[in-house]
């Protein structure tokens, strides 16, 4: 398949997730968008780690080009399990205080 | 690379500590006491070899810049800890687990003023990120922590985002993680990549337009770590931010002014002009830190050697003056203007030295904010003359800027005591000897090194 592909449905994917935090109301929702970016993320390095491996063979160079991306995506499932459990304590913390994750209750520092 | 194994080391040792130790007062002597540990290696991988070193292909590698920004930053900590060490014990029980998470910031600051590649960026701002997002919420039973918590998570995260799908993107187009690789042939991956990773940055440090959650998150966190994210971790995000672009600053140079010098209008605009309306000192100080980044900025627009002389000193201006601002805020009963009521006749001292720190802001002459002012607008200046408008509209932001610092020197020297019904100037804990000394001494360094920048700039050299 042509690299376009993942190219668009990563990014399509990725503006869901933006649309989705700028729009919805629920703060485990947003959280879930967050998430959807991040994943979309994953899947545009790993298809560019195939882009670029492909190059690389066709050009008679190493064939370990393109590992560093298939890091990075380990990377990024780790920072966000850390951030998932930092991010789920503070959404029930709130909760324990209001009874409610709705982030239109988050007006009491306006005024 | 000292201060990332040690920090990593010793926030585990402080969370062993919280289990052993149960006298707090211990366990703020200890958490001093390692910030002087990496005080000292940092200052030692200064001058001679690191303990730990990396092979030359590694993906961190430390300059000179770096690590004198470590130095301030670790200065800065030290007197943050000696400062504010009472009130980080009665924001909670867990008072070793904060100092633990302070030490983690610590090692992303590491990782953060030395990376070479953007996975390093990455991790470095994502493991000063999450340790805040914490602190920001530990007090947990105030309503106000909890939503700036959740407000600080989510708009933290959301830019966390952005900046990977713009690492992803300029790792299409130019096929490595190297920052050094983005000085390349501009394609519209790329420019995408770049304008994306732009935007996540100025996120971390509060530039306009996306400066939005900075004033609620540092309203509604405890004083104490309010202090602490609004110094030492923005200056660390700044020397990230600088950092980055360096070396791709050639290739970007004509359209790239242009989109700081935006960023810098909107910032000193919307910072200075929202400041003068705040009623409380807390909240001033939010918009006057989003102020102070607009100048900050200026190291964007410039990059050359006047700029980052510039960087070293403004953030050692702005950590010193406004940890001490906090110091004296945070003792207040009342944080609104009026709380500040004839200070000058029941706290000489402490007024004394908020007088020099807010001098110091402001940028007038003998203090060091002045030079660290001066340095950044002569070294945007050198570039060329095509952004005249820019530096204009910096002159009168600082101008307008004298007008809000100027009201609290107002009310501690002119308002009479308690002059207005339901506020008191009584503080809330009275201040020890050493509180007072360290609060002595950095006025005294601010005016020091006000008169003689050479001394902090020299270390950059020699």
């Amino acid at each position: 398949m042509p690299i376009h592909y993942y190219i668009y449905q990563a990014c399509v994917l990725f503006s869901i997730g933006v649309a989705g935090v700028l729009t919805r109301r629920n703060a485990i929702i947003i959280f879930m968008c967050i998430e959807l970016m991040l994943n979309s993320v994953n899947l545009l390095l790993v298809a560019f780690s195939k882009l670029h491996y492909a190059r690389a063979v066709a050009a008679g160079a190493a064939p370990t080009t393109g590992t560093e991306a298939q890091l990075f995506v380990f990377f990024i499932m780790v920072v966000a399990a850390a951030e998932v459990s930092v991010g789920l304590a503070i959404i029930v913390m709130m909760y324990r205080n209001v009874h409610n994750v709705d982030i239109n209750f988050l007006n009491r520092l306006k005024h | 690379m000292n201060l990332v194994v040690l920090a990593g080391i010793l926030g585990v040792v402080m969370m062993f500590t919280g289990l052993l130790v149960k006298q707090l007062r211990v366990v703020s002597g200890i958490a001093a006491a390692g910030l002087c540990v990496l005080f000292i290696s940092n200052l030692w991988e200064l001058y001679h070899a690191p303990f730990f070193t990396l092979p030359e292909s590694s993906m961190l590698a430390t300059t000179r810049f770096g690590l004198l920004i470590n130095q301030i930053l670790l200065l800065a900590g030290i007197l943050y800890v000696v400062l504010f060490g009472r009130h980080i014990q009665v924001v909670g029980k867990h008072v070793a687990d904060y100092y633990a998470l302070i030490f983690f910031v610590y090692a992303g600051i590491g990782i953060s003023t030395s990376y070479t590649n953007l996975l390093m960026l990455f991790l470095g701002i994502e493991i000063m990120s999450i340790p805040l997002y914490i602190l920001t919420g530990s007090d947990k039973r105030n309503l106000k922590s909890n939503e700036a918590a959740l407000k600080y998570f989510l708009m933290g995260s959301f830019s966390t985002g952005i900046m990977l799908m713009g690492i992803a993107l300029i790792y299409g187009a130019t096929g490595s993680f190297n920052v050094a690789s983005m000085n390349t042939q501009l394609s519209f991956n790329l420019i995408v990549g770049i304008l994306l990773l732009l935007i996540s940055m100025s996120f971390k440090v509060s530039a306009a337009p996306f400066h939005f959650w900075t004033p609620d998150v540092y309203d509604g966190a405890p004083t104490a770590f309010t202090a602490f994210m609004a110094t030492i971790v923005k200056v660390a995000a700044f020397a990230a931010f600088i950092h980055l672009f360096e070396g791709s600053f050639e290739m970007l140079n004509r359209k790239w002014q242009l989109l700081i010098a935006i960023i810098i209008a909107c910032t000193l605009l919307v910072g200075n002009i929202t400041a003068v309306f705040q009623q409380s000192v807390k909240r001033m100080l939010a918009y006057s830190s989003i102020a102070q980044a607009g100048f900050m900025m200026f190291a964007l627009f410039a990059f050359n050697d006047a700029s980052r002389e510039g960087i070293v000193l403004y953030g050692a201006a702005y950590c010193l003056a406004t940890l001490g601002l906090f110091a004296v805020l945070i003792k207040m009963e009342d944080y609104t203007f009026d709380g500040f009521n004839g200070l000058a006749k029941s706290q000489p001292l402490l007024a004394g030295v908020s007088t020099v720190f807010l001098l110091s802001l402001a940028g007038i002459p003998l203090t060091l904010g002045f030079f660290s002012k001066y340095y950044m607008v002569s070294a945007a200046l050198s570039t060329g003359g095509k952004y005249l408008w820019l530096f204009v509209l910096a002159m009168l932001c600082a101008a307008i800027s004298v007008y809000y610092y100027f009201r609290v020197i107002q009310a501690m020297y002119f308002k009479p005591l308690g002059g207005v019904p339901g506020t008191s100037t009584s503080l809330t804990t009275s201040t020890t000897r050493a509180f007072n000394y360290t609060l002595l001494v950095m006025a005294l360094l601010v005016i020091l090194l006000g008169l003689q920048p050479q001394l902090l700039l020299q270390f950059l050299y020699f």
